[in-house]
């Protein structure tokens, strides 16, 4: 049943003409008409372009054609993905009503494999934050239990595929932004090798440390995703060049033999739930019972990961924001008398109090008499990171650690304490600061029932690998109910007159 | 690593980043900051003599894209979303002084 | 608004020190960072595209031609080309979409180098670096004047234009040094290829570091920039007012700030630019966006042979085909106008044994001379001009054939209708003498004074008259002095 609704399984289904894209999508678009008013997860659903996309998707099974591997899947955007003619703001009044000229590489793509666009989901603006709430158009919520956050700051991408108004989803990781709310929500969400996919069109928040990658109920069907937008572009210079073996290509080989090391840093963290911890240990022994080797292994510095991060992202995003400033696009305030009042006038408008924080901290840090303090020895802790994880991965194939230190908070409960807000980043962020890929998988819930998610991280392009266990993981899994809204997602019909349900 | 972060560095700050804040914001701004920078004192701890920085986890060098025109967009379209123009051009308000 | 008076630079007690910053833009099709054509004088906003108006999304991929041609410049100021990346300067103004710029910083492309003025005198060149270019500000009302405009407008149009900008060592001493470093380099830069050198377009922007010190001082004093020259000849003017100013300024108990002014070209001065509240903190860190550009060693080598021949290189093979010295106007001239190849045809055309290029420095020396005179100041009839027509003159004027004042007014003719010179003279009605023939006569006269001949070509200079005397003589007044003087040297 779930299956049915799956990525794999909707394009299987509708390019064998078994199903219409237009009746998955209407499905879909029944559950969005119904909850999205209590989620909030778009700023903006995009059902009639959807509708025109999935009928072109059905005209050409009619003709006999192949619409592609994700045909008539529908997927929800995070809305820092640029999507020509489509409002594109990064929950930001700075950039409301900015319709792009073009589309991003990742939308290219999803597109010529045939996939519907469902919508664009909401973000902690400019992708800033942990829970969504930082989000000018107001906060999304949890699915599972509506008083709490779904996790960010892919919130609306997570809550969407959770609460059954998609398929799947693509959202953008620069310190956990896809993993995090992947596990408060309860789905599989995968953070891919830096330069894996191409960022031409991801909004930057820090660039070398963004990387866009997807959300799915299953951990087959993330992988299918990120086959479909990985790849070199040659829009991006920081995408590599060579074409890499399918993240999907070794799902179903089990996990006997390999060897899987428990971070020993991430077990005893500042903040980290009891029964995160719990989870954590039971994942690792339904691995050992699968015939994984399972110990415990150091990687001294991602102990540091949290405050580097605080220093190179907002460094980054100091910078990549500086382009806001109401002169070619986006807002400009009235009525200023000069060209330094404008910007000020602007930026301080247009801007939410956490990117402004960001925003002065980057620019603290950068600046002349910091750098060496602060920059620069973080990008040596990044150094050390690397190193760590590198010899980490002499002795085990991959990483087991919790994805986030507990299970989704009330909404509010942070909101008044940024330095309690990026605790909730602590397991993800080295994966970023190393450039290496890590997927968080569902595994069962906590003592509120909230789901909990453990992560895989690998090596740098070991994704088929990472999704192999990652795979085995999901199979092993205590049971987890699904949200109220996904479950009310209606049998398909067959086309035309068969009634069978699929 | 340097003095904890004062209202004066966070004025400064916010001025070279073109954000205006009030007396109210720039009171929390610094303590919210200052937490920030107190736990981020932490990697002062590491000793780093000899290590390299690490600017990017990518180990590409040399991409080049040939020197080939490719279509620019259409002028109506990009000046469409434009606060103000005037003769096709972007209009700002005065400028004084040189920022560079 | 300062007023100071312009006063007369004291003609001694100080000394100026001059670097300067050229930006040069390249000659690419496109774009540093995108596929945007590369164009100068396009409608307003027409050459844009996401990557150039700094949308968001937005990515940089850097351009190879711009890489080769940073290459080139490097290799022709014999700069070390060496791994480099990109840094992000930060600042807000409305010409730059991303109120960044792409530069390089730390580790520039080109680093250290020279150049040779044609006087000889090297001046140090510190580096030479890829970097964007801004978009073009108009300001609107008030007059133009940026002060008094009520509004600005911008045109992205030049925006990501690739820019080499070269930084010389603080190594000029006078505007006119300065003046001469500029237009050596303007003529390297359109040698490699990289420029069209244009001024007046924009396409060569020169900034100007000037200080001054009492004279013999080893430290350096503060330097003001000076922006906003559009000419050799505002260059030399800016600099003049900008070192009176500052020696007034100390001679009087005042104290030079460093800042960046402004050269008024109307009304002859420079002024102050910037508020003072406004900090120089660019916040440089590196352009995550780029990956470093380590060109392959045989990248480099193969440029590096494709090189033409620089100016000084040039000045110095026509000195040696002439003997006159590198320096000499006539010399700088030829090369400046790109004259060279006539020189060279007339030594293809000879058959002069052991001379470079095939030509006898005397009969160089004239093609240099004709070359620097006549052609150099009627450029456009140059097209008239066959190579072999120019090389048979100067070959009938070393001869003897034409005296200088004919060969002029032949070569005035061929410059505005082409021909052939033989023709030409003879229709001016110019005598012509027997090819050969004052070579004949001089040597008729050296055999007929075997004793002085032998103390001339011992060195007894001042018998050359004597000789001459003689030429002149049996001509009837008709021989080429110059020419028969040349040949007398060459048969010594």
């Amino acid at each position: 049943m779930t299956a049915a609704f799956g990525v794999v399984s909707i394009s299987a289904s509708v390019r064998s003409g078994e199903v219409r894209a237009l009746d998955v999508l209407d499905a879909h678009l029944e559950v969005v008409a119904s909850h999205e008013a209590g989620v909030h997860a778009f700023n903006e659903v995009t059902a009639e372009q959807a509708r025109v996309a999935a009928s072109m998707i059905d005209g050409i099974v009619a003709g006999g054609g192949d619409p592609g591997p994700l045909a008539g899947v529908p997927i929800a955007l995070k809305d820092n993905l640029c999507t020509a003619g489509t409002p594109t703001t990064c929950s930001s009044k700075i950039l409301q009503g900015w319709h792009p000229p073009y589309d991003a590489t990742v939308v290219q793509r999803l597109a010529a494999a045939g996939a519907v666009f469902v919508g664009k989901t909401n973000l902690d603006e400019f992708a800033m934050g942990s829970s969504t709430e930082n989000s000018a158009f107001g906060p999304t919520r949890n699915p599972h239990d509506q008083t709490r956050v779904p996790g960010g700051s892919s919130g609306g991408s997570a809550a969407a595929v959770a609460a059954g108004f998609a398929a799947g989803a693509l959202g953008s990781d620069t310190g956990g932004s896809i993993r995090q709310p992947a596990a408060l929500c309860g789905v599989v969400g995968a953070k891919p090798t830096y330069g894996l996919v191409s960022r031409y069109g991801l909004i930057a928040f820090a660039s070398s440390l963004d990387q866009v990658g997807p959300f799915a109920m299953s951990v087959a069907d993330a992988a299918a995703l990120l086959d479909v937008i990985s790849g070199p572009d040659p829009m991006d210079s920081t995408c590599l060049g060579e074409a890499t073996a399918r993240s999907a290509s070794r799902l179903g080989s089990g996990v006997e033999g390999l060897r899987i090391g428990l971070i020993t840093e991430m077990q005893g963290a500042e903040g980290m739930a009891d029964d995160v911890k719990a989870r954590l240990a039971l994942a690792a022994d339904a691995l050992s019972g699968a015939g994984a080797k399972v110990d415990q292994v150091s990687v001294p510095a991602v102990t540091f990961g949290l405050s580097a991060y605080y220093l190179i992202a907002p460094a980054e995003a100091s910078s990549n924001l500086a382009r806001y400033d109401g002169v070619r696009y986006g807002l400009r305030a009235p009525g200023s008398a000069d060209i330094t009042d404008m910007y000020l006038r602007s930026r301080s408008a247009g801007f939410g109090d956490e990117v402004k924080r960001r925003i002065m901290l980057g620019t603290y840090a950068l600046s002349a008499g910091y750098y060496d303090a602060y920059y620069g020895q973080a990008q040596k802790v990044r150094t050390l990171i690397v190193k760590d994880f590198a010899a980490a991965y002499e002795n085990f194939d991959v990483l087991l650690s919790p994805t986030a230190p507990s299970t989704a908070f009330e909404i509010g409960a942070k909101s008044a304490d940024p330095l309690t807000m990026y605790l909730n980043d602590v397991f993800t962020i080295p994966s970023n600061l190393a450039g290496h890929p890590a997927v968080s998988v569902p595994f069962g819930v906590g003592d509120d029932g909230m789901p909990i998610g453990v992560q895989v991280l690998a090596p740098a392009l070991a994704e088929p690998l990472m999704f192999q266990v990652a795979e085995v993981l999901e199979s092993l899994a205590p049971p987890a109910p699904l949200s109220a809204s996904r479950r009310s997602l209606r049998a398909l019909g067959a086309p035309a007159d068969r009634g069978a349900a699929l | 690593m340097p003095r904890s972060i004062t209202t004066d560095d966070v004025a400064h700050v916010a001025r070279l980043a073109r954000l205006q804040l009030s007396q109210e914001e720039l009171t929390r701004f610094t303590q919210q900051l200052a937490a920030v920078l107190d736990h981020a004192r932490d990697v002062e701890s590491l000793d780093t003599t000899g290590v390299v920085p690490t600017a990017h986890a990518l180990p590409l060098v040399n991409v080049l894209r040939d020197d080939v025109v490719t279509p620019s967009l259409d002028r109506a379209t990009v000046l469409a979303e434009a606060p103000e123009v005037e003769d096709h051009r972007f209009r700002v308000p005065k400028i004084l002084g040189d920022s560079q | 608004m300062s007023t100071e008076p312009v006063v007369p630079a004291p003609s001694s007690g100080w000394e100026t020190v001059i670097g300067l910053e050229v930006h040069c833009e390249l000659r690419t099709q496109t774009k540093l960072f995108c596929g945007c054509r590369n164009s100068f004088g396009e409608e307003p906003n027409t050459n844009v595209c996401p990557v150039c108006l700094g949308l968001p999304g937005s990515l940089p991929v850097l351009n190879r031609a711009a890489v080769e041609y940073a290459i080139r410049i490097g290799a022709a100021l014999h700069s070390t080309v060496q791994a480099s990346m990109f840094h992000r300067k930060n600042y807000f103004y409305p010409d730059m979409p991303k109120d960044y710029q792409i530069s390089q910083y730390d580790v520039p492309i080109n680093a250290g180098g020279w150049l040779t003025l044609p006087g000889g005198r090297r001046i140090g060149i510190v580096r030479a670096h890829l970097e964007e270019d801004t978009g073009k500000t108009t300001h609107v009302g008030g007059g133009g004047r940026i002060h008094e405009a009520t509004r600005s407008l911008v045109d992205y149009n030049r925006a990501g234009v690739p820019l080499v900008e070269i930084v010389s060592a603080p190594d000029m001493r006078s505007a006119d040094e300065a003046r001469a470093y500029v237009d050596e380099l303007r003529a390297i830069l359109v040698a490699t290829g990289a420029s069209d050198g244009k001024m007046e377009e924009g396409s060569l922007r020169v900034d100007a570091n000037v200080s001054v010190r009492p004279a013999g001082s080893e430290e350096f004093g503060t330097r003001c920039e000076i922006k906003n020259m559009n000419s050799l000849r505002s260059l030399g003017r800016a600099v003049d007012y900008e070192v009176s100013r500052q020696i007034q300024l100390i001679e009087s108990g005042g104290v030079v700030s460093q800042e960046t002014r402004h050269w008024d070209e109307g009304a002859g001065r420079t002024a102050s630019m910037r508020s003072k509240e406004e900090a120089y903190d660019y916040r440089y860190f590196p352009e995550p966006d780029l990956v470093p550009v380590d060109p392959p060693e045989e990248w480099v080598a193969s440029i590096k042979a494709s090189l033409p021949p620089m100016p000084s290189e040039r000045r110095e093979r026509i000195a040696e085909m002439s003997g006159l010295p590198a320096g000499s106007e006539a010399v700088v001239t030829v090369v400046r106008l790109g004259l060279d190849d006539l020189v060279e045809a007339v030594g293809a055309q000879g058959a002069d044994t052991k001379s470079v290029g095939g030509a006898s420095p005397a009969v160089a020396a004239i093609a240099v001379k004709r070359a620097a005179n006549e052609v150099a100041s009627d450029l456009a009839g140059a097209a008239n001009l066959e190579r072999s027509s120019f090389a048979k003159l100067v070959r009938m004027e070393s001869s003897g054939q034409l005296t200088s004042a004919q060969a002029r007014t032949v070569l005035k003719s061929m410059l505005e209708a082409g021909g052939d010179p033989e023709v030409i003279a003879e229709g001016l009605g110019f005598e012509a003498m027997e090819s050969g023939g004052l070579e004949a006569i001089v040597d008729d006269v050296i055999a007929a004074h075997p004793e002085e001949w032998a103390r001339y070509s011992e060195g007894e200079d001042k018998l050359a008259g004597f000789f001459i005397g003689h030429v002149k003589q049996a001509t009837q007044g008709k021989a080429d002095l110059k020419s028969a003087s040349a040949l007398l040297r060459s048969r010594r």
